[in-house]
C-alpha cells in the first residue's frame, strides 16, 4: 500500500469544505455535495482511481442533514482505497451521478434509489432494481417497519 | 372368436385397484421441474447427481418447461418479486401436479422475516410435501421424494372413472 | 381446481427498457427468471435480429430477501447466519471477511492459528465454488460428464467440511476474534486424501473439455472484454483477471496470511469466455497448491482471542462462574460491543472483491451492514458480454460469469 499516494492526494484534497482523514487504512473525505463531481474527476484522472467501488448511503433519523451517501474508489495501480462522503437531506436528497466517468454506477445508483430515495441527476435510469415496480417506500430507512410486505400476488386463505 | 387359452406358466394376469397400478406407474415417473432459487440450488445440485441420484426414484429427468412436468419443485427463498412467476409457473403445470416446498424458505419464509420474502409459498400455491432443513441435506430431500411417492401411491387417480 | 378462483392478473415486477424493437424486423425475448441458462434468478430481456443480441436489458433482484435490512435487527454474532447465505457457493470466505470487518473496528487480533486456518479454509471453499461454477456452466453447455465428475469431488469438500462445521452449504463457522471450533481428529488427514482425489478429477476434466472442440467453439471469442472496459464496469476477480491483468487483492493488499505464500495469479488473453473458464481451473490448481504450503505451516494454539468484548466464556466456567455466566449472558442478549466508526474491509471472494462496509454506532447492534458483492456489480455490466453474439452465447456467457443471487440480489 502506497501511504505516500494517500497522503498526497490529502494534501491536495484539503481545502474547499473538505475534510480528509485516515481511518482504518483507508483516506476518507468528507465533502459538500457540491465538490463531489469535481473531486471524482481529480481522483479518477490525476490518481488514478480507476476502480468504482460502492455507493451507498446511511440513515441517520435523529439527524439533519439525514443522509450519508458514501462512495469507494480503488487504484488499481497503486491499490489503495478513498471514501468520500456527503451529506444529503431528505427534502432534497439529490446527488449528482458518477454515470460520467463509471459504468458502474450505473446499477449501484439504481440499488441506492431503491433502498433509501437517494436521486442521483444525470442518472435517468433510477428504475427498482432490486425492488418491484409497485413497491412503496424505501426499506432501508430506518422509519421502514423491517416486517411490512407488500405482495404482489393475493394470498390463498 | 372362441380361442382357447393355452396354459402356460408365465405370469399373465394381475388383480389389483385401478387406482394402485396408475399410483404405482405414476410415482415411478415423476417429472421435477426445479424451480431454483437459492442456497438450496447447492443441495439440488448434488442430490440430483452421481452421490445421491434421484433416478433412482425416477425424479431426475428435469423437464423445463412447466408443461412437461409434474412436480414442481421450489428450491430456495421465494421472494415477493418472485411469487408472480412462481405462481405463473403453477398454473401453466398439467394436472395430475404436485409441489414441493424444499428447505425452510419455501415452507415458511425461514430466517428471513421481512419485507422481502414470501412467507412460505403456501401463501400462494397448495404444497404437497415440506422439507426441512437451510439447506436440507440429501437424505432428508430423498426422504421428501419417498413421502411423496407414498402420497401418490395412495391417492385415488381420477382419470379412471367407468369407462376405463 | 387449478382454475384460477378469481380473476386476477398477475403482474409484471419489472419494467423493460424498451418495449419495441429499434428495427422491423427484431423480436423481443424475455429469458427468465425462471430458466435453465439463468441458474440463479436473473431475467435478460434482450432484443434479436435474427439469432444476435442487439440490446440486453439485465434485471436481478428476485432473490432480494433483505440481507441489509436483517442485519439492522441481530446482534454482531447473530448476523453471522445471514452473511453465510450471500455468496452460498464458498460461505467461509464471506464469514471471514465479515469477522475481519467487525474486528478491525474493534481492533482485535486474531491468533496465529486462526489466521493460517481462515486462510486455508478460504482457499478450500474457494475450491468449492470455482468447481460449481464450472460444473454448472459446462452442464449448460452439454457436458454432463464434467459436471458429474466436478460434482463428486465437491461432495467429498461438502462432507468434509461438515466433519469440522456441522453443516455441508451454510457453515455459520466464523466467530468475531476466531472460530466457532479447533480442527477435529483426522481432519487434515481427509484434507489430503482429498486434495489428491482433486487432482484426478480435474486432470479428468482437463482432458474432456480443454481440447474440445465443441467446447472450444462455444467458448473461444465469445464473450470477449478488455481490461479498460472490464474496470469500468467495475469487474473483478476472474473475470478481470481474464482479460490479462494481474488484479487480486490477496497479492495486491495481502490481508490473512497471504503474504507468507507463494503462488502465482494465473490470467487469460483475450478475456473470453475460454479464459474465463481456465482462470478458474488454474486458480483452484493454486489453492491446493497454498492448501498444502498452510498445511506445513498451522501453528498450534488456541482459535479464539482471549478477549471478553466477543469471545464467549468456556461453557463449564457459564455454569459455575458468576463473571462467566453474566459475560456470556451479556455477548448473547446485547450482542458485542463495538466501537462506533465505519470500517471497509475487501477480500478477494472468489468471485471478485466482496467488501463489507460496517457503520457502528456503539452498541451490540450494527447501524448499518452493506455489501459490495461483486456479482451485483457484474450484473451490471453483463450487457456488455451479450450484445453482439448469438442468443445461444448467452448460456455460456452467463455460466462463466457465475452469478450468485443471493449475493447478487442480497
Amino acid at each position: 500500500m502506497d501511504q505516500g499516494l494517500l497522503e498526497r492526494l490529502r494534501e491536495r484534497l484539503d481545502g474547499d469544505g473538505r475534510e480528509p482523514v485516515f481511518a482504518h487504512g483507508l483516506l476518507v473525505v468528507q465533502l459538500p455535495r457540491e465538490a463531489l463531481l469535481d473531486t471524482v474527476k481529480l481522483l479518477k484522472d490525476a490518481f488514478g482511481f480507476d476502480l468504482f467501488l460502492d455507493v451507498t448511503a446511511i440513515d441517520w433519523p435523529q439527524r439533519e442533514p439525514r443522509f450519508d451517501v458514501v462512495y469507494h474508489f480503488y487504484s488499481t495501480r497503486d491499490h489503495v482505497r478513498v471514501r468520500l462522503k456527503t451529506t444529503v437531506t431528505m427534502a432534497d436528497p439529490v446527488v449528482d451521478s458518477l454515470l460520467d466517468h463509471y459504468g458502474s454506477a450505473h446499477f449501484m445508483e439504481r440499488e441506492c434509489h431503491d433502498m433509501f430515495g437517494i436521486v442521483f441527476r444525470g442518472n435517468a435510469d433510477l428504475r427498482p432494481i432490486l425492488l418491484y415496480e409497485g413497491f412503496e417506500g424505501h426499506p432501508l430507512r430506518k422509519d421502514y417497519p423491517k416486517e411490512r410486505e407488500q405482495p404482489l400476488v393475493r394470498y390463498r386463505e | 372368436m372362441n380361442q382357447v387359452h393355452e396354459k402356460s406358466s408365465a405370469f399373465e394376469y394381475l388383480t389389483t385397484r385401478k387406482d394402485d397400478l396408475v399410483g404405482w406407474a405414476r410415482k415411478f415417473s415423476i417429472f421435477p421441474y426445479p424451480f431454483v432459487t437459492a442456497c438450496c440450488a447447492m443441495e439440488f445440485m448434488s442430490v440430483s447427481s452421481t452421490m445421491y441420484d434421484t433416478d433412482r426414484f425416477g425424479a431426475a429427468l428435469p423437464r423445463f418447461s412447466p408443461r412437461q412436468s409434474d412436480l414442481l419443485m421450489v428450491v430456495g427463498t421465494i421472494t415477493h418479486k418472485q411469487a408472480p412467476i412462481l405462481k405463473k409457473v403453477y398454473e401453466q403445470m398439467c394436472e395430475p401436479k404436485w409441489v414441493m416446498a424444499f428447505g425452510v424458505c419455501a415452507t415458511s419464509g425461514g430466517f428471513y422475516q421481512n419485507y422481502a420474502a414470501l412467507q412460505g409459498i403456501d401463501k400462494i400455491i397448495p404444497v404437497d410435501v415440506y422439507i426441512p432443513g437451510c439447506p436440507p441435506r440429501p437424505e432428508s430431500v430423498i426422504d421428501g421424494i419417498m413421502q411423496l411417492q407414498d402420497k401418490i401411491a395412495n391417492a385415488s387417480h381420477p382419470i379412471i372413472n367407468e369407462k376405463f | 381446481m387449478t382454475m384460477r378462483d378469481e380473476e386476477q392478473t398477475l403482474p409484471n415486477p419489472v419494467r423493460p427498457a424498451f418495449d419495441r424493437p429499434s428495427t422491423e424486423d427484431g423480436v423481443i425475448v424475455s429469458i427468465g427468471p425462471s430458466h435453465p441458462a439463468t441458474h440463479g434468478t436473473l431475467q435478460i430481456i434482450a432484443e434479436l435480429s435474427g439469432e444476435r443480441v442487439v440490446r440486453a436489458d439485465v434485471h436481478c433482484g428476485y432473490l432480494h430477501r433483505g440481507f441489509e435490512k436483517e442485519c439492522e435487527a441481530h446482534t454482531w454474532h447473530t448476523l453471522i447466519p445471514f452473511v453465510d447465505r450471500l455468496n452460498y457457493c464458498s460461505a467461509l470466505m464471506n464469514n471471514f471477511a465479515y469477522c475481519d470487518a467487525v474486528e478491525t473496528l474493534m481492533g482485535v487480533e486474531i491468533t496465529p492459528r486462526t489466521r493460517y486456518l481462515r486462510t486455508l479454509l478460504a482457499e478450500y471453499s474457494r475450491i468449492a465454488d470455482h468447481i460449481t461454477c464450472i460444473a454448472a456452466s459446462v452442464m449448460e453447455m452439454g457436458a454432463m460428464t464434467a459436471f458429474l465428475y466436478l460434482m463428486t469431488i465437491r461432495d467429498y469438500i461438502y462432507e468434509h467440511l461438515a466433519d469440522l462445521t456441522g453443516a455441508r452449504v451454510t457453515y455459520s463457522y466464523g466467530r468475531i476474534g476466531g472460530l466457532a471450533n479447533d480442527l477435529p481428529e483426522g481432519w487434515i488427514k481427509r484434507l489430503e486424501e482429498i486434495l489428491d482425489e482433486y487432482e484426478v478429477y480435474v486432470g479428468r476434466i482437463h482432458g474432456l473439455l480443454d481440447r474440445n472442440r465443441i467446447f472450444i467453439d462455444r467458448t473461444r471469442d465469445v464473450g470477449v472484454l478488455t481490461t479498460e472496459e472490464a474496470i469500468h464496469w467495475g469487474f473483478t476477480g476472474p473475470i478481470l483477471r481474464s482479460t490479462g491483468v494481474p488484479r487480486d487483492l490477496r497479492k495486491d493488499t495481502p490481508y490473512l496470511a497471504y503474504d507468507e505464500l507463494d503462488f502465482e495469479v494465473p490470467v487469460g488473453i483475450k478475456g473470453d469466455n475460454y479464459d474465463r473458464y481456465f482462470v478458474r481451473m488454474r486458480e483452484m490448481d493454486e489453492s491446493v497448491y497454498m492448501i498444502r504450503q498452510l498445511i506445513e505451516m498451522l501453528p498450534d494454539g488456541p482459535v479464539n482471542v482471549d478477549d471478553r468484548r466477543c469471545t464467549f466464556p468456556e461453557k463449564d466456567l457459564v455454569y459455575s462462574e458468576i463473571e462467566s455466566l453474566i459475560n456470556h449472558f451479556k455477548l448473547v442478549i446485547d450482542g458485542p460491543q463495538v466501537p462506533a466508526g465505519e470500517v471497509y474491509r475487501a477480500h478477494e471472494a472468489a468471485n471478485g472483491e466482496l467488501g463489507f462496509f460496517l457503520v457502528s454506532d456503539g452498541s451490540g447492534t450494527p447501524h448499518r451492514v452493506h455489501v459490495r458483492a461483486p456479482s451485483f456489480v457484474h450484473m451490471g455490466g453483463l450487457h456488455r458480454l451479450l450484445e453482439g453474439y448469438q442468443l445461444a452465447d448467452i448460456v455460456s456467457t452467463f455460466g462463466t460469469v457465475n452469478m450468485i443471487g443471493g449475493e447478487c440480489d442480497r
